[in-house]
């Protein structure tokens, strides 16, 4: 703080002219420039983002083949989406099966790793460096790997299992009762290493006299952990939720490759694309799909976005 | 030896503080997390394996048995029947323009959104992450009919459309990572006293002055990172590309593996050797650069 009052009182009279008024300070050009940088990116983000996802809102009141004109229906969509689609519950209820998945298993593992590595260990560069590989693989690669793994006469897992023989053979990725697992078994493979990488930047940045204090009270690591470290981490903790969450209903790649997300895979990702690509064009439809989507993707980024700009707000007004 | 004995005497004292005596539970940790490592390399070892194995010598012993002939044949054969250059070509045509305008342009709004107060600047950030979080499935239809309608010059599209081009592609990519990468640099260049490049405009620098010659080479670090992290984004899209990009021969690698297991679906071995090849680079990356990568994920995460 002194060396901000320092710096600003040697820059004399022109800076606290400029702290008031500091636009006063900018030619026309300057000002013309400052219009193009904020604008043209803006214009590309809100063209190709934001006016599709309205775009989206508005189809889903309409039937729309693509070819022959737009026709408003109200909410039918929506009803037809409730009442005679088949695919779409059991797509929804998979979307909250992986979001289970992911919550419950994949992330907190991803933080037990971090919470694992955040010590003094010999070898902790290697672990994190091989935790984290999957993270850099693209799911297009990870579906192939999860047919080598799972193909049925000549995967991995059959022949370590020896079920490759007519009768016993397990179809793991034909079989709606297994080709989820198998696919979320990968699914957490890849994401438990992003949040480990997460929650290792969250917990360096924990004071570390916090933990000799605990130390000092006699409290156990598990007791530091729970009692002490994870309630200073709540920002991290959020991002880590909103993260997990955000991936649970972006989920798509992997199911598409494997089988087109039909028999067990499918999700709303997948029921939006089939509706709109391929040989039925149905626009309105997929756009109704699409806004189920959307309305539950923005119950969690409102929440933290509110959250985070909020204290940043708040950060802005301190430092004033 | 002088200096020897010195440096050892020195080394002592550290050596004795690390190596602690292994405690059992040092030891189940240990052992957990070699498992744990074990495991994580499976998939990716499977892989490996079976690529370097001749489709002869598996379909005689099976894939799970050990190999009669091991070579690189199949690498050889996946780079010249697959076309890969071709399609590591395309890629390219994406994701360099892609990184450098996504990185440009959004380095363009976290100056004037860090530097500058105007009244839209927290609703704008906030557009630009909530933008960025959005599954792409959420705006993929009317976008599409929107490539569809689009019209682009020829020389920037052969179809003429923002359609089936690289254009198209590229845009897409850079309109939503735009999201992140705003967020991130204007995250970083609050850090970056107001002083700076107040002095700049002060002793009557432009604008573009301020921005190119003194906060652009302050955000090296989170430059580099956000490249890294967005080479491996872009490279790894399979979405966009299926959806946007209609014609097979110009899919970037990603999107364009499944065609090769389409064309080569009993030999696994090839395409295993093929996917091999496609994760490489990002791979590479992430093994040469793997701070980057990980800073570029962490400033997104905790805001500087």
């Amino acid at each position: 703080m002194a060396d901000r009052v320092s710096l600003a009182s040697s820059a004399g009279r022109a800076l606290a002219a400029t702290r008031r008024g500091r636009l006063n300070l900018l030619t026309p050009q300057d000002k013309l420039l400052l219009v193009a940088m904020l604008g043209i990116p803006t214009f590309i983000h809100l063209f190709l983002v934001w006016v599709p996802t309205l775009g989206s809102v508005a189809l889903s009141f309409t039937r729309w083949n693509g070819v022959s004109a737009i026709e408003p229906i109200g909410l039918k969509n929506y009803t037809d989406i409730v009442n005679i689609y088949p695919p779409f519950f059991p797509a929804l209820s998979h979307n909250v099966i992986w979001l289970a998945f992911l919550l419950l298993i994949a992330t907190p593992f991803g933080m037990f790793l971090a919470v694992l590595l955040d010590r003094d260990i010999r070898g902790t560069r290697f672990y994190q460096s091989v935790y984290f590989m999957p993270v850099v693989l693209s799911f297009a690669i990870i579906a192939f790997i999860v047919d080598l793994f799972f193909a049925p006469e000549q995967g991995l897992v059959n022949n370590l299992l020896g079920t490759t023989k007519q009768g016993n053979l397990i179809d793991w990725l034909g079989d709606p009762k297994y080709n989820l697992g198998a696919a979320l078994i990968f699914t957490g493979w890849r994401h438990a290493g992003y949040i480990m990488v997460l929650y290792l930047a969250g917990l360096k940045s924990v004071d570390p006299s916090l933990r000799d204090a605990a130390a000092v009270d006699g409290a156990n690591a598990r007791q530091t952990f729970f009692q002490v470290v994870f309630p200073t981490l709540q920002p991290i903790n959020i991002v880590v939720l909103v993260v997990t969450v955000i991936e649970a209903l972006r989920a798509f790649d992997l199911v598409f490759v494997i089988n087109k997300g039909r028999n067990g895979l499918e999700l709303i990702s997948v029921l939006v694309t089939n509706n709109i690509i391929g040989e039925a064009s149905r626009i309105g439809f997929g756009s109704a799909l699409a806004v189920i989507l959307l309305v539950i993707s923005l119950g969690a980024i409102i929440p933290y976005l509110v959250r985070s700009f909020n204290a940043e707000a708040r950060a802005e007004v301190r430092g004033a | 030896m002088t200096t020897q004995t010195i440096a050892s005497r020195r080394a002592a004292p550290v050596s004795a503080a690390r190596t602690k005596p292994l405690s059992l539970s040092r030891m189940a940790l240990h052992a957990f997390l070699a498992l744990t490592a074990a495991l994580w390399l499976l998939p990716l070892v499977w892989a490996a394996y079976t690529s370097l194995r001749p489709y002869s010598d598996t379909a005689e012993r099976g894939y799970v048995s050990l190999p009669g002939v091991i070579n690189f044949d199949n690498f050889a054969h996946a780079w010249s029947q697959a076309d890969l250059p071709h399609y590591y070509l395309n890629t390219a045509i994406i994701v360099i323009p892609g990184v450098i305008v996504t990185l440009l342009l959004s380095s363009f709004v976290g100056f004037v959104v860090a530097r500058f107060n105007f009244k839209w600047n927290l609703a704008l950030l906030m557009l630009f992450t909530a933008g960025n979080l959005l599954p792409q499935q959420v705006i993929i239809s009317p976008l599409y009919r929107m490539y569809l309608a689009l019209p682009l010059p020829e020389w920037l599209s052969d179809t003429g459309l923002f359609f089936d081009s690289y254009f198209g592609v590229a845009a897409i990519h850079i309109a939503f990572q735009m999201g992140f990468c705003t967020f991130v640099l204007s995250n970083y260049m609050k850090t970056i006293p107001k002083e700076i490049t107040e002095a700049a405009l002060v002793d009557g620098a432009s604008v573009w002055r301020t921005f190119w010659n003194v906060i652009a080479p302050l955000c090296r670090p989170p430059l580099a990172a956000l490249a890294t992290l967005e080479f491996t984004w872009i490279y790894n899209d399979f979405f966009w590309a299926r959806v946007l990009m209609q014609t097979g021969a110009k899919r970037p690698i990603t999107s364009a593996l499944s065609d090769l297991q389409g064309l080569y679906f009993t030999d696994n071995n090839l395409i295993a050797a093929g996917a091999i090849l496609i994760a490489l680079p990002t791979i590479l990356v992430y093994l040469l650069l793997q701070r980057q990568f990980v800073r570029g994920l962490t400033l997104g995460a905790t805001k500087g």
